[in-house]
């Protein structure tokens, strides 16, 4: 007896479950990401001994410096959990359309990254003495920056996986395509700290924006042709 | 169950499947032998709709691959030597997840007849990093088997198993060969193929060298058929 295919949106959320129930069992991606972000944030700290004035300057650069770097570390593991016992192939063998995959792991990969930003950014407020962070419109740009660079990043490490070089790889090719993502990112978030109206940051928002949905589009696309031979 | 025509698979300048036909009938457990290279995993991973073909027609259980990919992937099961379990994850779990994957509806008592089935029932809530390579490969015929598929792929399932866990692993195959699923299994351990399969193909040199059942060589053994195969 067949069993009907399931739909789209439970095979994501399968996907993302079984990556949290994992991650939440072994702690092995979360902590190598939350142990970097809090290591270059203090390097940061020390490193620069900044004054008032340019440590508004720099806030959003720093922060998301980390968090790329950061992210890094976690979408590399993430797949290599997939790929190093075949279990990717257990994915593909699903009877279900093979962008699900993407997205199912693009959602665990951003749930990980925002919960390192929400204990990352607390920790930044109180070595900085920098409470403008606690904004709604900054966290905003943090969920919109967030996004478009898991997006692309799932895509890139999905490819990066299968080759011998992957941890090398993913970066490399990774932080040339997120430049605007990140360069929207570190300009609108950079704005807000500034206390800039919204009118003056809508350029780098409106980008962002833009690149997450073309991202998005994107990967839904071409993941097929990625994860096969 | 099985129809493969002219089936060539290149990468890149290197032809590794040079024209292979290829026809299983419902209910037949065909093992697919032949020596390392010779391009056995690379036809299960095409049957398995993991990878494409160059050239040819492949057709699962009525569907053309790989246009009609998703309707072959519901119809089957595949094992591999490796387990395609998440280590993380406890036996119960890793069975639930994979039957959300497959839509499975009112899977508790799925998953619990199929812990039954491969004797980890006990054992379902441990951790599948700490089973023994034999325990992980009974609970991956599980996944395998977890939706009922009509047919069912087994590439080297005997892979790094001892002789205690390989005979647990031949009642499992039994099992599922036993309800009439279509069994395709790659070996290079010809007594277990002789033991289980009812019909017996050489692949050698990208092409099928020589097929043939029990009847075949009911004067000599399995060793020489699969030489002269080999020789030919």
């Amino acid at each position: 007896m067949t069993q009907p295919s399931p739909s789209f949106l439970k095979a994501v959320f399968a996907i993302a479950r079984k990556d949290l129930a994992a991650e939440f069992r072994s702690r092995e991606l979360l902590s190598a990401m939350l142990v970097f972000s809090m290591l270059v944030i203090l390097i940061f700290n020390f490193a620069l001994e900044l004054d008032v004035k340019v440590r508004q300057s720099v806030t959003a650069g720093v922060l998301w410096t980390t968090f790329a770097f950061a992210g890094t570390l976690g979408l590399n593991r993430s797949m290599a959990v997939e790929k190093d016992r075949g279990c990717m192939d257990g994915l593909l063998l699903a009877p279900v359309d093979r962008s699900a995959i993407f997205f199912g792991k693009a959602v665990s990969n951003l749930a990980f990254m925002l919960l390192v930003e929400a204990i990352v950014v607390p920790l930044y407020a109180m070595l900085y003495n920098e409470t403008r962070i606690f904004q709604w419109e900054f966290i905003g740009v943090l969920l919109l920056g967030s996004i478009g660079y898991i997006a692309v990043g799932t895509l890139l490490s999905a490819m990066s996986v299968q080759t011998r070089t992957r941890d090398v790889l993913l970066p490399i090719l990774l932080f040339p395509v997120a430049v605007p993502v990140l360069l929207a990112s570190v300009k609108a978030s950079g704005g807000i700290v500034a206390g800039l109206p919204l009118e003056e940051i809508l350029t780098p928002l409106n980008l962002l924006i833009v690149y997450d949905v073309v991202f998005l589009a994107v990967s839904y696309m071409v993941f097929d042709f990625v994860v096969e031979e | 169950m099985i129809e493969v025509k002219k089936l060539v698979k290149r990468f890149g300048l290197k032809t590794i499947l040079k024209g292979v036909d290829f026809n299983v009938q419902p209910g037949e457990f065909v093992a697919l032998l032949g020596p390392n290279g010779a391009g056995k995993t690379t036809f299960l991973r095409i049957l398995a709709s993991l990878s494409r073909p160059s050239l040819g027609s492949v057709k699962v259980a009525g569907y053309s691959l790989p246009n009609e990919s998703a309707n072959v992937r519901a119809r089957l099961g595949v094992v591999s030597h490796l387990p395609l379990l998440y280590p993380d994850l406890t036996a119960e779990e890793n069975l639930q997840f994979y039957a959300r994957m497959y839509g499975i509806t009112h899977h508790a008592s799925r998953v619990t007849d199929v812990l039954n089935m491969v004797g980890l029932e006990p054992r379902r809530r441990d951790l599948v990093r700490t089973f023994s390579r034999g325990m992980q490969q009974r609970l991956a015929i599980g996944r395998a088997v977890l939706h009922d598929p009509e047919v069912v792929l087994f590439d080297e399932p005997y892979t790094g198993l001892d002789q205690d866990a390989s005979e647990m692993l031949d009642e499992v195959l039994r099992s599922v060969a036993a309800k009439g699923r279509t069994v395709v299994m790659t070996s290079h351990d010809l007594a277990r193929a002789e033991d289980l399969a009812t019909r017996f193909d050489v692949l050698s040199r990208g092409v099928i060298a020589a097929s043939g059942t029990r009847d075949d060589f009911k004067n000599s053994n399995l060793l020489d058929f699969y030489r002269k195969a080999l020789e030919a």
